[in-house]
């Protein structure tokens, strides 16, 4: 430190020591990475080999057959369908149910339940949901709409909880003043403050949807899944590309279709 | 309201927030007559505890508080929400709803009196819609009624806050140190504004203000409050400056 003209009087602790804890994790994450690799049987060759079956699988999707449309197309409007009706419903539903499992508005022993049934919508894949629903309802569409209800609530009811503990209690505090029932402060103070975000989580949800409604029908919960697992099975790969490719397509038609919804809602 | 029932009686009022600490340890005081009455004190001495327990925002733990013949204390449900909707009140932070324009503001003050489905509806009467327009006009923002609350700036939130409490039409006002977020001027403004509408409805308006020469200037009453009890109840022209003392503490800031 000469340059500042200060002789050192004597040697500092550094202000950042090691931390072996840090140090000993890192380790232990990089050791189990390498036994992974070598325990599953991962190697270049495994790859290079699975990348000629891909190369013969993309060889045979095209060009896509779109000669059985109207399989598809009716296998598309029971996606749809499932997809919307749940969405509608699970909305319906999370509003509610996120109401009730916000703690700044409800007592515990609302709450505190409310919130275990939340976590428990969530707690399985839409897909373990669905196979559940077939065994219990039988196959087709009222599986997947069941399904997606509750993968709905599982998710939204849970941002919209989170949404209202967020809210400004000042404003809640002045129209109870007013006298207001307990509903009426909901209209009139808790919603105006979290509509714009309950907007952007339905129509987030529904998008979600929209994806896991063309996926139940796999494990027979009705839509355009079921058509494309029996597609996969016997083979007909080219019909299987025509299908994602309507996927994709019908994905970004609600993309535009979304953003146009946001863009009146929000402010 | 004849004159011989009070506006509003308070006996014995205490509250704990932590049990074995009350903050109010029992006041006492009748209200017979309509006009500006400020509670004073320094901060931390139940002012706002006082208020919110009067539209039972807060909870008491002990005590009565009689207002039109009923125990505000004792009220639930219905009643408590009939006893709420007559009781007016006035925000420090203004406490408006952010995202709903400034008359859909003033119109909330209505809630008390519609059903959860005629809000849902948003129902107002046209009586109340005039009303609300009306109230708008005497605070002065009739331009602003379509614009959002939180486009507004402090002194223009609180008209419309007190606007909102008036279309409660209520049988008192309370306002929770309604000038301590703004510059003197506006202070006297908002002041100005609460004289006038009680004045016009012949209600009390029960105010906590810090600020004591404001007090002075507008009160016909003034109730000093320190350590959770009442120490000066009387005329504002009575007040002295051992009076200040008791309720302030200290006296170098008085000169």
């Amino acid at each position: 430190m000469a340059e500042l003209g200060i002789t050192p009087v004597k040697d500092y602790k550094n202000p950042f020591p090691r931390n072996w804890l840090t140090t000993g994790l890192w380790i232990v994450v990089a050791g189990y990475l390498l036994y992974t690799v070598q325990s599953l049987g991962l190697s270049w060759s495994r790859f290079s080999e699975g990348l000629q079956h891909a190369g013969t699988l993309l060889d045979r999707m095209f060009p896509p057959n779109f000669s059985r449309w109207e399989l598809l197309f009716s296998g598309l409007a029971e996606s749809l369908e499932i997809a919307i009706i749940s969405s509608v419903v699970g909305i319906f539903f999370s509003l509610f149910f996120g109401l009730f499992a916000a703690r700044n508005l409800m007592p515990n022993i609302v709450s505190v339940p409310m919130r275990g049934f939340i976590a428990l919508c969530r707690s399985f894949h839409p897909i373990i949901v669905a196979i559940l629903f077939v065994k219990s309802v039988g196959f087709g569409a009222l599986a997947g709409i069941l399904t997606l209800i509750i993968a709905s609530v599982g998710f939204i009811a849970k941002l919209f909880a989170e949404a209202i503990e967020e809210i400004s209690l000042k404003q809640v505090e002045a129209i109870r003043a007013t006298g207001a029932s307990f509903t009426s402060v909901i209209l009139f103070s808790v919603l105006p403050q979290v509509f714009s975000r309950f907007i952007g989580f339905s129509t987030y949800q529904l998008d979600s949807n929209l994806r896991n409604s063309t996926m139940v029908g796999i494990v027979g919960a009705g839509g355009l899944g079921g058509t494309l697992f029996s597609a996969f099975q016997r083979f007909d790969y080219d019909f299987v590309s025509a299908i994602l490719i309507t996927i994709i397509a019908l994905i970004l038609f609600w993309e535009f279709l979304s953003n146009v919804v946001r863009s009146i809602f929000s402010e | 309201m004849t004159s011989t029932q009070p506006f509003l009686e308070i006996k014995g009022l205490k509250k704990e927030y932590i049990a074995g600490k009350p903050i109010l340890k029992g006041i006492d005081m009748t209200i017979s007559d309509p006009g500006i009455i400020a509670i004073i004190g320094p901060s931390g001495t139940g002012k706002s505890t006082l208020i919110r327990c009067i539209n039972r925002l807060i909870d008491s733990t002990e005590g009565q508080i009689i207002f039109d013949n009923s125990d505000v204390c004792q009220a639930k449900g219905t009643l408590l929400r009939h006893l709420r909707r007559q009781v007016g009140m006035v925000f420090q932070e203004y406490n408006l709803v952010e995202r709903l324009t400034v008359i859909e503001n003033i119109l909330t003050g209505r809630l008390g009196y519609m059903s959860s489905w005629q809000a849902w509806r948003r129902d107002f009467s046209q009586h109340d819609i005039n009303t609300a327009f009306e109230l708008l006009d005497a605070v002065g923002l009739s331009e602003h009624a379509k614009n959002r609350a939180d486009s507004l700036s402090g002194g223009q939130r609180q008209r419309v806050g007190i606007a909102r409490a008036v279309m409660q039409d209520p049988q008192i006002l309370l306002a929770d140190e309604p000038t301590s977020s703004l510059d003197p001027k506006t202070a006297v403004e908002i002041m100005e504004l609460l004289t006038k509408f009680s004045c016009e409805k012949n209600i009390p308006a029960l105010v906590n203000m810090h600020d004591v020469s404001l007090a002075r200037k507008f009160a016909n009453r003034i109730i000093g409050m320190a350590d959770g009890y009442i120490v000066y109840d009387g005329d504002p022209d009575g007040i002295t400056d051992e009076n200040l003392k008791q309720i302030y503490g200290g006296e170098e800031w008085l000169n």
